[in-house]
């Protein structure tokens, strides 16, 4: 039974996940994309990760909010409704990329992989919440402070206005939003 | 369910992920193929975790780290597309060939 | 907190609904327009806009984007069901999973999309800007949402619903993070697009993404937006109320009077209050609500400490 439930949840990932780049509508690839992430959190509600799979969707659902902005801020066909190829060196690509998953499928399927050692612990989550908040605290505070340096850097490209361009933010508030 | 069912999703998901990042023209969805290719690896590390070595919690804290390189980045991208934006107008990978290592 | 057979879906659907037509029905009370007519017809009004909205044909835009359009539109009341397995009403509840409150933030932010797809999938000007508007609101927020949310699940120990509840044993948490309980009935309004939030759903957007909708869509959609309130309520009794704590009467019967209450009071303050722009609430969310809800988390953290 949950075997079928996982094939499933696969073919709707793998399929979402094609559908990103062979749709004409941004939108669409997008909302795809989205699907395909859910797909796969909820696979890993499957194999007891209930703490990963819910953030996993969470995340990616927040990402794709976002991303949707940007992806139809720079496309010059966003909705779609004049279909047009966007795609360069389509033939070597789809040679690549069947390689890359024989490859790895044969990886999988061909390595003789350990056997399993333990059973997973009675709170998977607060199993992870400790060793977070204990055996791996430097990875957290590492990541933290990339997070951090991200927040800044990216801040820094995007903005249009340097150090010395003022605060337009009253001007902005003065000239109102429309409402 | 075992270890290779979830191998093979996540080598699917990897393979299209990588068709998209290396066909696609336009800056943006050459990030939407970066991300499905990581997320075959939430997939892979997920599933490293719970078939092999479910005691230890090193899987899992794995894949918070893979998704907070997502969001890393995903920020990152687009403030680069924007900057190329409104730099030179570009929005393709191919206008911004400076960028060439 | 026992978890309840598959079948306990269809009766927590159904109250979902029929405290989503009371909310409705209260909103038709008190909505100033109505003013002057029989009290029959003013509460009846989520009946006969219903009975009207079945009835009625379907418009359609040009050139919209039928699938997102569609599934955008049912958003709102699929993720508010989704919402409400998680929502305890007494000691029973549909399904008691470990990270239940995460699986409640999850889906709040699964509305990011859909809201933006019923906005774009209609093709017009106005459900675009809505669709935009929902997702500036939302980044303003989402964050003390989550911070909101965080605080009772440090005072239980727990992201389990059920461990939450019965950590109010003594206490009703909303005595120890009233400005969390705040935070979240806030956020509430924010993602039914209600109240001094609507601003998404606006007036000056001739309803933003209701404007395109009709027929069964606009019906699913306005349905949607009273479901996720009343699940809001729900919730924030479960968080912050004691869930089913009370003298005299059953466990289920507090659960749904705290509910009722709350939604009474989150419906009644649309009509109270002016719509808030977008750019003010970002202002306000990041600079007081954030800082005020950390702080509130500090609070929260030092007596867990204490506590234990």
């Amino acid at each position: 039974m949950l075997t079928a439930v996982f094939w499933v949840l696969a073919v709707v990932a793998v399929a979402a996940g094609i559908a990103v780049f062979t749709v004409d509508s941004m939108a669409r690839a997008t909302v795809a994309l989205a699907v395909s992430f859910v797909a796969v959190g909820t696979a890993l509600l499957l194999i007891d990760a209930g703490y990963l799979g819910v953030i996993t969707i969470l995340m990616m659902l927040m990402e794709m909010g976002i991303m949707a902005v940007f992806m139809i801020m720079y496309m010059m066909n966003p909705g779609g409704l004049m279909p047009m190829s966007m795609l360069h060196n389509k033939r070597g690509a789809l040679a690549i990329s069947i390689g890359a998953f024989v490859l790895l499928a044969a990886g999988a399927l061909l390595t003789p992989w350990p056997q399993r050692r333990g059973e997973p612990p009675s709170d998977v989550t607060r199993a992870l919440g400790e060793a977070v908040m204990g055996s791996k605290m430097l990875v957290m505070m590492s990541v933290s402070a990339v997070l951090f340096a991200t927040m800044v850097s990216a801040l820094v490209l995007a903005t249009g206005r340097g150090r010395y361009d003022g605060d337009e933010a009253p001007a902005a508030e003065d000239a109102g939003g429309g409402a | 369910m075992n270890l290779q069912m979830f191998l093979l999703l996540a080598a699917a998901l990897f393979a299209v992920g990588l068709f998209g990042a290396l066909s696609q023209q336009a800056v943006v969805m050459v990030m939407m193929g970066l991300e499905l290719m990581i997320n075959a690896l939430v997939v892979a590390g997920a599933a490293f975790w719970y078939f092999l070595t479910p005691q230890a919690p090193d899987g899992q804290v794995f894949v918070l780290v893979v998704l907070a390189a997502m969001t890393v980045e995903m920020a990152m991208g687009f403030a680069v597309t924007t900057l190329l934006f409104r730099a030179k107008d570009a929005d393709m990978t191919d206008m911004a060939a400076e960028l060439r290592g | 907190m026992t978890a309840s057979p598959a079948w306990a879906v269809v009766p927590a659907a159904a109250l979902v609904v029929v405290f989503a037509g009371a909310a409705a029905a209260l909103d038709g009370v008190l909505d100033p327009a109505g003013r002057g007519r029989p009290m029959s017809g003013r509460l009846g009004r989520p009946l006969w806009e219903t009975a009207r909205l079945l009835r009625q044909r379907r418009r359609t835009t040009v050139a919209p984007d039928a699938l997102l359009w569609r599934a955008g539109t049912a958003g709102p009341l699929v993720v508010a069901l989704l919402m409400a397995v998680v929502v305890p009403v007494g000691g029973i509840t549909v399904a008691d999973p470990p990270v239940g409150l995460v699986w409640f933030n999850a889906l709040d932010v699964a509305l990011w999309l859909t809201v933006w797809a019923a906005g774009w999938g209609a093709n017009s000007v106005y459900g675009l800007v809505s669709g935009y508007r929902f997702l500036s609101q939302a980044l303003a927020y989402e964050l003390p949402l989550m911070f909101a949310l965080t605080a009772p699940a440090v005072a239980a120990g727990s992201l389990k619903i059920g461990q939450i509840v019965a950590a109010q044993d003594k206490t009703w948490f909303v005595v120890r993070m009233p400005a969390a309980f705040l935070v979240f009935l806030v956020a509430v309004a924010g993602f039914s697009l209600w109240g001094p939030l609507a601003y998404p759903a606006g007036r000056d957007l001739a309803g933003g993404v209701l404007a395109e909708p009709s027929g069964v869509d606009r019906l699913v959609l306005l349905a949607g937006r009273y479901a996720l309130l009343t699940v809001g309520a729900g919730m924030s009794t479960a968080l912050f109320l004691g869930g089913g704590a009370g003298p005299l009467l059953p466990g289920w019967l507090w659960s749904l009077l705290k509910t009722a209450l709350v939604l009474a009071g989150l419906v009644a303050v649309r009509r109270a209050m002016p719509v808030l722009r977008a750019d003010r609430v970002m202002r306000l969310a990041w600079l007081v609500v954030l800082p005020v809800t950390l702080l509130q988390l500090l609070v929260v953290s030092v007596l867990a400490l204490g506590g234990s």
